[in-house]
């Protein structure tokens, strides 16, 4: 049986009330649920009064502004340049 | 800071406190055993944080029943130097971990029991019991969510685990039996207002625990007249390995200072 | 820390690519070079050599393997602390590591590898971990030494590592750095305590000591002179200070804690150099130290078993639970 991986999930977290929801890294989940369970215990260690976002890491559309309009490349609007959790379909899943 | 009180040592009182306790100190100990070994990295951590909660509940409601008692007995004295018999833990907290569906499985089990107790503990004339069970109270309701969630997901997942998942509730609601089985500390606890008989908890734990089983597919078994007495100081035979291993530093050396 | 020893390159073999490469290529690799002499951070989008790109994420992953391996001696004496606060710190810093692992997974998959590939290449014994893991931990006093020596040379390592050129690495080291200065402290005050307790935990300590004192110190990697380094891990900024230069400071640290503590380092080379103005110190077993890295120390097997069998054991677990999101995704479709 084809074993898959839960997906990835960046999360952001609001450490304190009005402060911006900041990127702090990533955790992978089945759901939701999870994941926003696991980004609270991994990157809040159960601190009060945080506000989590989890998001799926291949829901996120990313610009570039920094790059030089030459070297950014439109197609490429995915946060990571090699990215392997996007789901191909099975059969060209070892390209 | 409390006073040390000069009325004879109550012990209901003080056996209804470490009822609560050990069960937490129990459950804490197996639980930790999880570190480093759980199915994935994020449990491993989410195991480990519900353990450090456990045995941070032990070591408030311990120091507690230290104070009660009145022999100068402090956590560390009663989590480490008590004999077997002594303990008040639910005898289903010291049954080995198996696997991880047994393992969230039992959290369902003893938090929802938890979760009916912390917040009937509020009106307890033990001003310090009603404190900790309040500070304990968002805790348990996390550990409650956490492994009803996962009860759900293993119950209603593949066929394989379905079928792993069955067995484990097979294997433990028998030991719920207990949970609500009055005994005298109940009644004179009740009595006194430290506490509710836990007998009067049945139907609360009931109406949380039912719909959780039903949407992961899952049946208990009927009930037979099986009663495991861990909280009376009747425990398994898993009860001595577990405290074998738990207590050997404090035996081996008295006197130590850690 | 747990890279210094580990990040060998593969038999010698340059990973520069070479051969012809597009006009293209050239301009962008002129402006990863420009980005690295200002002393900016290379983040995920941006175009990387692919030496670069693959020296990072064998680096990356390895450092995370060693997180999560080190859980291991350390859990071994969860259930055995001798008082609970001495266990919920234990399960707290061994809590720690699992997390440290998991923000290391997470900088190594921004690179384009899947956390379940790396975590197979550790199974398999295609991938490295840091071989201080590999030594038992076999009384209550190897706690407190492994939070004294062997985080202790890991900090000594990662901070310099907070300033790497890849961003996502350079920020989970900032994080892993400011959890990581609890674990040392609280491994001293372990011995500390120890050292004011009987004559047989005095004994324990000792003996902890004279067992960790070698590894730890082998821990910051070969000698510069037999450091088969290429200059591109320097060149990209990725590695910032020599394995000497760093053990000399950790030595130098040390002393001064162990006596402190009234323990006996169990080096009879150890003087101090008033001309150097540093700590001297005896020679190291690389002997044994290869040995442990090839395999045959006390423990190769069993952690990699550890390992093995928790990933083969939660392969279920793992299962049921996607089973179940696509129940809810099916059901919730259905729903709307």
């Amino acid at each position: 049986m084809e074993r898959q991986e839960w997906p990835l999930w960046e999360v952001f977290i609001r450490s304190k009330s009005g402060l911006d929801h900041k990127h702090c890294g990533s955790v992978h989940a089945p759901d939701a649920k999870l994941a926003l369970q696991n980004a609270r215990d991994v990157y809040t260690r159960r601190m009060e009064g945080v506000s989590i976002w989890v998001v799926k890491a291949s829901d996120i559309h990313a610009s570039d502004p920094d790059a030089k309009p030459e070297l950014f490349d439109p197609a490429e609007d995915k946060i990571y340049r090699h990215p392997t959790f996007y789901q191909l379909p099975d059969e060209v899943n070892h390209m | 800071m409390e006073t040390i009180t000069a009325k004879p040592v109550d012990t209901a009182h003080l056996d209804y406190v470490l009822r609560l306790a050990d069960s937490a100190l129990i459950l804490g100990q197996r639980l930790s055993e999880w570190c480093g070994h759980g199915p994935v990295i994020e449990e491993d951590i989410a195991l480990a944080n519900t353990a450090l909660d456990l045995i941070g509940q032990a070591r408030l409601l311990l120091a507690h029943a230290g104070m009660l008692e009145g022999r100068g007995r402090d956590e560390d004295a009663l989590a480490f130097l008590r004999p077997e018999h002594e303990y008040r833990s639910l005898t289903i907290c010291e049954l080995p971990n198996e696997d991880f569906g047994r393992t969230v499985l039992r959290n369902l089990l003893v938090s929802a029991l938890q979760m009916q107790l912390w917040p009937a503990l509020a009106d307890s004339t033990d001003k310090q019991l009603a404190a900790i069970a309040g500070k304990s109270i968002k805790e348990s309701r996390y550990h409650l969510q956490h492994a009803a969630d996962w009860v759900v997901r293993l119950g209603d997942g593949t066929a394989e685990s379905q079928a792993r998942m069955q067995h484990a509730l097979d294997t433990l609601w028998p030991y719920t039996a207990e949970f609500f089985a009055p005994t005298a500390t109940d009644e004179a606890a009740a009595a006194a207002g430290v506490g509710p008989s836990w007998a009067t908890l049945a139907a609360g734990w009931e109406q949380a625990v039912a719909p959780v089983l039903e949407v992961a597919t899952l049946k208990p078994p009927a009930r037979t007249p099986f009663l495991s007495r861990g909280k009376e100081g009747r425990h398994s035979e898993h009860m001595g390995h577990l405290l074998a291993e738990m207590q050997y530093l404090q035996r081996s050396y008295p006197g130590a200072r850690w | 820390m747990y890279t210094q020893a580990i990040d060998m390159p593969q038999g010698g073999k340059d990973e520069t690519p070479h051969g012809p490469r597009s006009l293209k290529d050239a301009e962008y690799e002129a402006e990863f070079d420009a980005k690295l002499a200002r002393g900016d951070f290379i983040e995920p989008k941006d175009w990387m050599p692919d030496g670069y790109r693959k020296t990072l994420v064998r680096q990356i992953s390895q450092h995370a393997h060693s997180e999560i391996v080190g859980m291991l001696p350390e859990g071994n004496w969860i259930t055995r602390a001798p008082t609970l606060k001495r266990k919920s710190i234990l399960l707290a810093k061994v809590q720690d590591e699992g997390g440290h692992g998991m923000y290391l997974y997470a900088a190594a998959e921004t690179l384009g590898v899947s956390r379940d590939e790396l975590v197979e290449a550790l199974h398999s014994g295609k991938a490295k971990y840091s071989s201080i893991f590999n030594y038992p931990t076999l009384n209550w006093a190897d706690i407190g030494v492994i939070g004294w020596l062997v985080d202790g040379a890991a900090i000594m390592n990662q901070i310099p590592l907070c300033r790497c050129s890849y961003g996502p690495y350079a920020r989970a080291m900032i994080r892993i750095c400011k959890e990581e200065s609890f674990h040392q402290r609280q491994g001293y005050d372990l011995l500390l305590t120890m050292m004011q307790g009987t004559a047989e935990q005095h004994a324990m300590v000792q003996d902890a000591v004279n067992r960790w004192w070698w590894p730890a110190l082998a821990m910051f990697g070969p000698h510069d002179a037999q450091s088969t380094h290429s200059g591109d891990s320097i060149k990209w900024g990725i590695k910032r200070i020599s394995n000497d230069d760093l053990r000399q400071k950790f030595v130098d640290a040390t002393v001064p804690q162990a006596k402190v503590l009234g323990v006996t380092l169990p080096d009879p080379e150890l003087k101090w150099n008033g001309e150097r103005g540093h700590w001297d110190f005896g020679p190291i077993d690389w002997g044994e130290f290869w040995n442990v890295v090839n395999g045959h120390g006390a423990c190769n097997r069993e952690r990699l078993a550890d390992r093995v069998q928790a990933w083969d054991d939660g392969a279920w677990v793992r299962e049921a639970a996607l089973a179940h999101a696509e129940k809810q995704r099916r059901r919730d479709r259905l729903a709307a």
